[in-house]
């Protein structure tokens, strides 16, 4: 498994994508920090690369990268290894190499910058969205063998995860704002990993707005260590629960 | 004859004894030694626990404490009650005063007298702490206010006055109690220097009381920083208001106040640093809002506002407001959210700058909103609201933004 990850490894960071990544990521972070005068204006354009840039790579390229290594895996399918073997070290050698890309990119400047609570979690927030949309890939590029329809999959997967799922929740608001709805709106961000990592990050950069009155109960449940760790939980679950479902969908599958 | 009298004057002023009270001095109880004094006496208490319930002085008298001896009430009686004019009280520690809910029973207490100085005592676990009723020309300096309140019921205010006028409250920290400071029909007095901490309710809070001044203080974490309701002609020159969070928190609350200056004071880290209702003809100037959620709530039942000259930095929302109407005025302020351009370089933006943001309309109108803050969804429906103003106000405006922040 171990040599898989590292032949995948040498071969994404041998391809050019990944490096522009990081040399686009790394501009747009010193940049921010460099042109605006306060380091929280620096954090809040690193929060909308967090929020819209990271994952749209991520799940592009990821859908890509599998669809074109293919006949790789093919080749390696026709080799006495485990399938959910390549699986796995097909997805940590993609993890491997996007959080290294991010880390690189956004977080040494972030590091030197920003090193207090919200860099570190920005960093922290940043690596994991890299892995729940490569995971969310996995899910797309599985689901049919066309590449044009499973690429089309992955940027609608993204758009509803950056833009439309916060349209529908402010939809839902406004219909709803009569009723009580404030703890069921924090269940309902569960539902998309970027709400979950945009709020986690609010909490720690928008502090004095969020003591206010819904803010109040927001901070109550994730501002906590219990909240925290929830948030998190919840996270890693975005991440696992795709994988686990591509990944039983790739052993099973007639390739 | 006027000789005469200044010689009689003199000679009344010698004759002032000193009587000391303590262990192993001429007086064991501090009620023998007033009991003995008369007007222009001193009664100098030494150090030591003094349990004697309500202790009154109606003379005359400088009462003097030496290293802070303890006047303890027991959580029974009001400990120290002051009946006469130009009392001085200094160098006291009074601690546990009873708790009523009809005689608000004290630390130390004024009753309708002047002159008056009550100076660098320390009180702790007081209903309330120093009141003065119905005083004229007092002074209540550099005393340290320390209760334990859990509940706004459940304890008094730090500094009382109620119907007096001429106070002078100087230099004194209050920690821990309902109101920091709390003035009722109170006129002509200034409040310099204060520290108030962690107060339940309000650091400061004015009722009915005008033409007042507080200057150079500090409102740390308290319930809102300062409240200012019902009254006119209320100068507030360099205060800072610092961490008042909380859902109904500000770092200065104005309802139904007319006519007053608010001049380079410090918002900073407050859930809303100013809140306006019904406030009318106020200028506001110069003052710095830095890290605020809300740097200023503007209801539209303000009138005739101006506010110019400020720095407003690292707000979450610049303004909010809960309607369509405005009658105030923006000049001349610095927005470090602002976007403008300045060809004829003269420091003035030659685009207006909208301040109230479509998002912050949206919280008011439904709080929960808040979750969906800085996502790229509300994001771009701001820039487009900033193009083309269709849901706010669109004469909510600073004509002349600054461009650089004013160095306060």
């Amino acid at each position: 498994m171990n040599r898989i990850i590292k032949i995948i490894l040498t071969d994404i960071l041998k391809n050019k994508i990944v490096l522009v990544y990081t040399i686009v990521l790394s501009l747009l972070s010193w940049s921010a920090f460099g042109l605006e005068d306060n380091s929280a204006k620096g954090l809040l354009t690193i929060l909308n690369v967090i929020l819209f840039t990271v994952p749209l790579v991520s799940i592009l390229f990821t859908t890509i990268y599998l669809y074109n290594s293919s006949e790789f895996i093919e080749l390696l399918l026709s080799q006495p290894i485990k399938r959910n073997k390549i699986w796995q070290s097909l997805f940590f050698g993609l993890s491997a190499s996007m959080v290294l890309a991010f880390f690189i990119g956004a977080g040494i400047p972030l590091l030197i910058n920003a090193p207090n609570a919200v860099g570190l979690m920005m960093i922290l927030i940043g690596c994991l969205i890299s892995v729940v949309f490569i995971a969310l890939a996995f899910l797309c590029s599985i689901l049919t063998r066309d590449k044009a329809k499973g690429i089309g999959f992955a940027i609608l997967t993204w758009l509803y995860f950056a833009l439309l799922f916060d349209g529908l929740v402010l939809f839902l608001l406004f219909q709803l704002s009569e009723y009580p709805i404030e703890k069921a709106m924090v269940a309902v961000t569960a539902l998309s990993p970027i709400d979950l990592a945009r709020i986690q990050i609010l909490l720690h950069l928008d502090v004095s707005a969020m003591m206010g009155y819904t803010g109040a109960i927001f901070k109550d449940f994730f501002g906590t260590t219990a909240g925290l760790f929830a948030s998190f939980g919840l996270l890693v679950l975005w991440v696992v629960i795709p994988f686990y479902l591509s990944l039983r969908k790739f052993i099973r599958k007639d390739l | 004859m006027r000789l005469l009298f200044i010689f009689f004057l003199c000679t009344f002023s010698l004759q002032a004894q000193k009587l000391e009270v303590g262990a192993n001095k001429p007086y064991k109880t501090i009620k023998q030694a007033l009991k003995a004094s008369n007007n222009g006496d001193t009664v100098l208490v030494h150090k030591g626990i003094y349990k004697e319930g309500n202790i009154r002085i109606d003379k005359k008298i400088v009462f003097l404490g030496k290293d802070f001896p303890v006047l303890d009430g027991q959580k029974k009686v009001e400990v120290l009650s002051i009946h006469a004019d130009s009392v001085i009280v200094k160098g006291f520690r009074v601690i546990n005063s009873g708790f009523a809910a009809l005689e608000d029973p004290c630390g130390i207490k004024v009753y309708n007298k002047s002159f008056v100085v009550i100076e660098g005592n320390q009180l702790d676990d007081n209903f309330f702490g120093i009141y003065i009723q119905n005083g004229r020309n007092c002074i209540v300096k550099n005393n340290t206010i320390i209760a334990y309140g859990k509940e706004e019921q459940q304890i008094g205010n730090g500094i009382h006055a109620w119907k007096s006028n001429d106070l002078q409250i100087i230099g004194n920290s209050i920690k821990g109690h309902r109101d920091g400071i709390y003035f009722e029909f109170v006129y002509d007095s200034v409040i310099w220097r204060n520290i108030a901490t962690n107060n339940i309710r309000y650091g400061l809070h004015f009722m009915f009381s005008s033409n007042d001044s507080y200057i150079t203080n500090i409102f740390r974490n308290n319930g809102a920083g300062v409240a200012v309701m019902f009254s006119k002609d209320v100068t507030m020159i360099n205060n800072y208001f610092d961490e008042n969070w909380g859902a109904s928190s500000y770092g200065l609350l104005l309802k139904e106040i007319s006519d007053s200056y608010i001049y380079t004071n410090y918002f900073k880290n407050n859930t809303s640093g100013i809140y306006m209702e019904g406030t009318n003809r106020i200028k506001i100037e110069k003052n710095v809002f830095e890290g605020n959620g809300w740097a200023m709530k503007i209801q539209a039942s303000c009138m005739d506002n101006e506010i110019v000259n400020n720095n407003f930095q690292g707000n979450t929302f610049d303004m909010g407001t809960n309607g369509s109407l405005v009658l105030n005025t923006f000049n001349n302020n610095y927005w470090d959210k602002y976007e403008g351009y300045d060809i004829n370089r003269d420091g003035l933006g030659d685009v207006p700058y909208h301040p109230l943001s479509l998002f912050a309309v949206l919280v008011e109108k439904n709080p929960s909103a808040m979750l969906l803050f800085r996502s790229f969804m509300i994001t771009l429906l701001d820039k487009s609201e900033k193009v083309l103003p269709s849901i706010t106000p669109d004469n909510f405006v600073d004509n002349a933004p600054l461009m650089k922040p004013l160095k306060l």
